[in-house]
């Protein structure tokens, strides 16, 4: 039969030997092999006290920024909804008041800002489209619950901590250690 | 007043070797369960569990205690009488056998000498052998009496390889007790106790390798665990059972393989002999000596319990085919030859 290369190998079909039929020595073979893997290194890593470290451009969970003042940073533009892929941003847009300047940084902010966690594939286009820089993904990954409404993530489960108020959380959140 | 002539003493002692005996195999099975999960995981690189407690050696109690919180379920048409008894008798056959077990020389306490052993009787090995054959009943009651299809086969796959593997076992034996010209576990310990005498297995090395295969069979271990073939032939004669009847039979199991091992250590490696060292020239020891001996014992016990698992994670389950021609056309013969070549030599050494 003419071959494409000159490496292929036929099937070798030998009826077994005795040594094979035997079947004692090859048993004690593979008892040798999975002897030795006692002394291999496990390659395990202790999931809650060691943490595997992430890539750089991990993509996780959402947070909503704020800017060194503590103000939100989110006018509600609604851009990042668009972007989403997914549709799993929805926002409801409200006006700042007087008096509220230290909460908001423009005039108009985010009364509601959700993101429906089990419907986001984290493509992280949202962080892209965001011209305020205030949605962005962080490095933590959502973790296990009971029910499917704690999926979606308001502001209080987005927003990143207060820096004045909450330095520590916030350098936390931000992820710099 | 007769009654009074009974030996209080003796009668007291005994309860005690057997609570003890009883409960540190009940131990040594809780810990087996945990020490097969071990040893798995690590013959395949990983760590095994290690979160209840410190290395993880909390985990049987909290696998026990699973398995009793789980609901018990009978099925409707079962035969409930038969249903429960199944993994009674399966427990109960697995615990009666460590009666004759020699577990250690005679220690001397109160005054009285004890002797490590609950009942020496003269037919020590045919009693093992019969309260083993008795496991068979737990499998098939327990497939028979689920009505279910798939339990019935596997309780007859079951029966059908523990009675196959039976003979062979038996026939390897006997080349072993022509041997030894007794029965009596005690006394064939003894016997390679003796400072002149090897142990039973340079003897008997085929009929060792014979009794090991058939002691792989009898446990439903891997590569002879069709009667449980717990990924891919349905579960095998408990797939009915839930909760502790479920458990029962799973520590019967354990149960079994921990009392082959005694077995197997006592009838080829010397049972409480320690090796290389000559216990009758140091008789002064006293108790210490008796202690030195059953933690000999549980030793060669531990090795081959590591055995049964090394093998396990090791090689693939037989074919059913592969299973009764191993049986019947390679292990009888065999033991057949090892029992007419001992019994010619010793006939030629007499002579």
């Amino acid at each position: 039969m003419q071959t494409l290369t000159n490496r292929a190998k036929l099937v070798e079909r030998k009826p077994l030997s005795f040594i094979e039929k035997a079947y004692l020595w090859n048993i004690l073979k593979g008892l040798i092999i999975t002897f030795s893997h006692i002394f291999k290194k496990k390659p395990t890593i202790q999931y809650p006290e060691v943490k595997r470290p992430f890539s750089p451009v991990f993509r996780g969970l959402h947070v909503l920024n704020r800017d060194e003042e503590g103000r939100e940073r989110c006018t509600a533009c609604g851009l990042c909804a668009v972007a989403c892929p997914a549709e799993a941003i929805t926002m409801e847009a409200a006006e700042r008041l007087p008096g509220e300047e230290h909460l908001y940084r423009e005039e108009k902010y985010a009364a509601r800002y959700e993101i429906n966690m089990l419907r986001c594939i984290f493509c992280g286009l949202c962080e892209e489209a965001c011209p305020k820089d205030a949605v962005y993904l962080s490095e933590t990954f959502a973790g296990a619950n009971f029910n499917r409404e704690s999926f979606v993530f308001g502001k209080e489960n987005l927003l990143i901590p207060n820096p004045k108020t909450d330095p520590e959380g916030y350098a936390k959140a931000k992820g710099i250690n | 007043m007769t009654l009074l002539s009974i030996d209080w003493f003796l009668l007291i002692e005994k309860l005690i070797l057997i609570a003890v005996i009883i409960f540190a195999s009940l131990g040594i099975a809780l810990y087996t369960t945990f020490a097969e999960r071990k040893v798995a995981a690590i013959l395949q690189d990983r760590p095994g569990p290690n979160r209840a407690g410190p290395f993880g050696l909390f985990q049987p109690f909290a696998d026990g205690l699973k398995l009793i919180m789980k609901e018990e379920i009978i099925p409707n048409s079962s035969n409930k009488f038969l249903f429960v008894l199944g993994p009674t008798l399966a427990m109960i056959a697995a615990l009666m056998t460590c009666a004759v077990i020699p577990w250690g020389d005679k220690i001397v306490a109160f005054g009285r000498t004890i002797a490590l052993q609950i009942a020496d009787i003269n037919i020590g090995i045919l009693y093992v052998f019969g309260v083993v054959s008795l496991g068979v009943y737990g499998i098939m009651i327990g497939g028979w009496a689920s009505n279910n299809k798939f339990s019935l086969l596997a309780a007859l796959r079951g029966a059908s390889q523990a009675i196959s593997y039976e003979l062979a076992m038996g026939i390897s034996l006997i080349a072993l007790l022509m041997i030894t010209g007794t029965l009596q576990l005690g006394e064939i310990v003894k016997q390679q106790m003796q400072p002149n005498h090897f142990w039973n297995v340079v003897y008997q090395p085929l009929g060792f390798l014979l009794f090991l295969i058939c002691a792989f069979a009898e446990c439903n271990r891997t590569p002879f665990d069709l009667p449980e073939a717990e990924n891919e032939l349905n579960f095998g004669y408990h797939q009915e059972y839930s909760s502790m009847k479920l458990g029962f039979y799973l520590f019967a199991e354990y149960i079994n393989m921990f009392i082959s091992s005694v077995i197997m250590a006592t009838l080829f490696f010397g049972g409480y002999d320690i090796p290389f060292f000559d216990e009758a020239k140091h008789a002064d020891w006293g108790n210490w000596l008796a202690l030195a001996g059953v933690i000999c014992l549980m030793i060669k016990v531990v090795l081959f319990i590591f055995f049964f698992m090394w093998v396990r994670w090791t090689i693939p389950r037989f074919r059913y085919d592969q299973l009764m021609k191993l049986g019947w056309k390679t292990m009888l013969p065999l033991a057949l030859l090892n029992m007419l070549i001992t019994g010619a030599v010793i006939l030629w050494l007499k002579k």
